[in-house]
């Protein structure tokens, strides 16, 4: 009795529901990710900018976007935005809450990387004749990298994680594929507990391959 | 648009009574998972093999699984073993289990931090090794973890929201409720968040403010 509950988690159809579900999830983690890093970097490169209104923006960006509980902001994207006319497809509406949460957590990390790169460096590459934007793309972003990558990393981690809140807005992915496998057949237990294996399998491969790298460059 | 902002205004005590209920979430899940985390910090320091693999599983599980699963798993899972408890601990549950293996990365790098030669001292003057920590290295940790433990603190209350989904009846829940009830979604998401950040931007101002002092301090 309670092992059929686990045995049917087994049946190639389950397994494959769990993979279409695991697809979504990683789908949706990987554009958001490539997204914030671009807006992140973008805010990062603004919160260092000589005009200080700018300066200001992007700090209050950051600061209120990344004291949000992401469950609001995904309930924002999706129940309020429509009233602004902007209507989203439950996908774009999950993946645009997460970029906006995780834009503001990258764009503190390319800051502490940008802040790592001595002051000196800047001002020789400034007088050597580089306009600003030629500093921040030849001489701080690439040393800059090397101190980003591990807390990208884990920020990555994070937004695989995060990625289960869009089930609250009814997107089918991996969590919520397990809640239909569940009510289907009244397993909860053991459903979560195989669902949450396999978010641990993804995640710590992540977080061994991140901190491989953090070795790897600290030999460097 | 202004006639919306007056329905909003008159839903305000609903607001604050789920303020409260996150508060009181938050705070008694901080707790639990301020004694999960010293537990499981001190397995990971323990000079023992067994203890130090069994502190480092629980770490990387609770890490790497999302939060709503672990909340889940005590609400639903718990029921179809006979485990029967009222909503709002299953919540509190997750969240501090979740939170827990934050905290105990937290300790163990602050225990980790103070030299080990002061631990060896106190040993080799005939402390237990719970007395050295007790009163040689926690002590110096406690500088070293107030900063990143107050970053949890502000995680906490933001993850809170998450409860809602189980029907705790916590800020984001009655934000739900108020705006279905009413129709009006925008600018009851605006009110909740402007109350979130009311609790979550003054912490985040003290872990900044703790990080400049102990930098300076050393």
């Amino acid at each position: 009795m309670e092992l059929d509950k686990w045995l049917v988690l087994l049946k190639p159809v389950n397994l494959l529901f769990v993979l279409t579900g695991l697809w979504l999830t990683i789908k949706m983690a990987l554009v958001s990710i490539v997204l914030s890093l671009a807006i992140g970097t973008l805010i990062a490169v603004l919160r260092s900018s000589g005009f200080a209104p700018i300066r200001w923006l992007a700090l209050m960006y950051t600061e209120s976007m990344r004291n949000l509980p992401l469950l609001l902001l995904v309930f924002f994207s999706y129940f309020a935005m429509p009233k602004l006319g902007i209507n989203l497809s439950i996908y774009w509406a999950a993946v645009v809450a997460f970029t906006v949460f995780t834009s503001a957590l990258v764009a503190e990390i390319v800051r502490g990387g940008i802040q790592s790169v001595p002051r000196g460096q800047v001002e020789a590459a400034i007088s050597s004749g580089m306009t600003y934007l030629q500093t921040m793309q030849y001489v701080i972003l690439p040393q800059a990298m090397k101190k980003m990558i591990p807390p990208l990393i884990s920020q990555f981690v994070t937004l695989v994680k995060d990625t289960s809140y869009a089930m609250i807005i009814g997107a089918s992915e991996l969590f919520e594929h397990g809640k239909l496998i569940y009510i289907q057949y009244n397993n909860p237990l053991q459903t979560l507990f195989f669902v949450a294996v396999v978010y641990f399998v993804v995640n710590y491969s992540l977080s061994l391959y991140g901190r491989y790298l953090e070795r790897r460059l600290a030999t460097d | 648009m202004s006639s919306n902002w007056i329905t909003v205004f008159s839903y305000t005590p609903n607001l604050l009574g789920g303020l409260k209920v996150t508060i009181y979430i938050s705070l008694t899940a901080l707790l639990l998972s301020l004694v999960i985390g010293l537990i499981v910090a001190v397995f990971r320091t323990f000079p023992n093999r067994l203890l130090n693999r069994l502190g480092l599983a629980y770490v990387e599980f609770f890490q790497n699984t999302p939060l709503i699963i672990q909340v889940f798993f005590f609400y639903l899972g718990g029921p179809s073993i006979g485990i029967m408890l009222p909503r709002v601990y299953c919540g509190m549950l997750g969240l501090a289990v979740y939170t827990g293996a934050y905290i105990a990365e937290v300790f163990r790098a602050g225990i980790q931090a103070v030299p080990s030669g002061q631990a060896e001292a106190a040993r080799s003057s005939g402390m237990t090794y719970l007395q050295a920590m007790r009163y040689v290295i926690i002590p110096q940790a406690v500088k070293i973890v107030l900063p990143p433990l107050g970053n949890q603190t502000i995680n906490l209350v933001k993850n809170s929201a998450i409860l809602s989904t189980i029907a705790v009846g916590d800020l984001m829940y009655q934000t739900n409720i108020a705006s279905s009830d009413t129709f009006i979604v925008f600018e009851f998401f605006i009110f909740a968040a402007l109350l979130y950040l009311c609790i979550t931007v003054p912490l985040s101002q003290l872990v900044n403010l703790m990080e400049r002092r102990f930098k300076a301090g050393h």
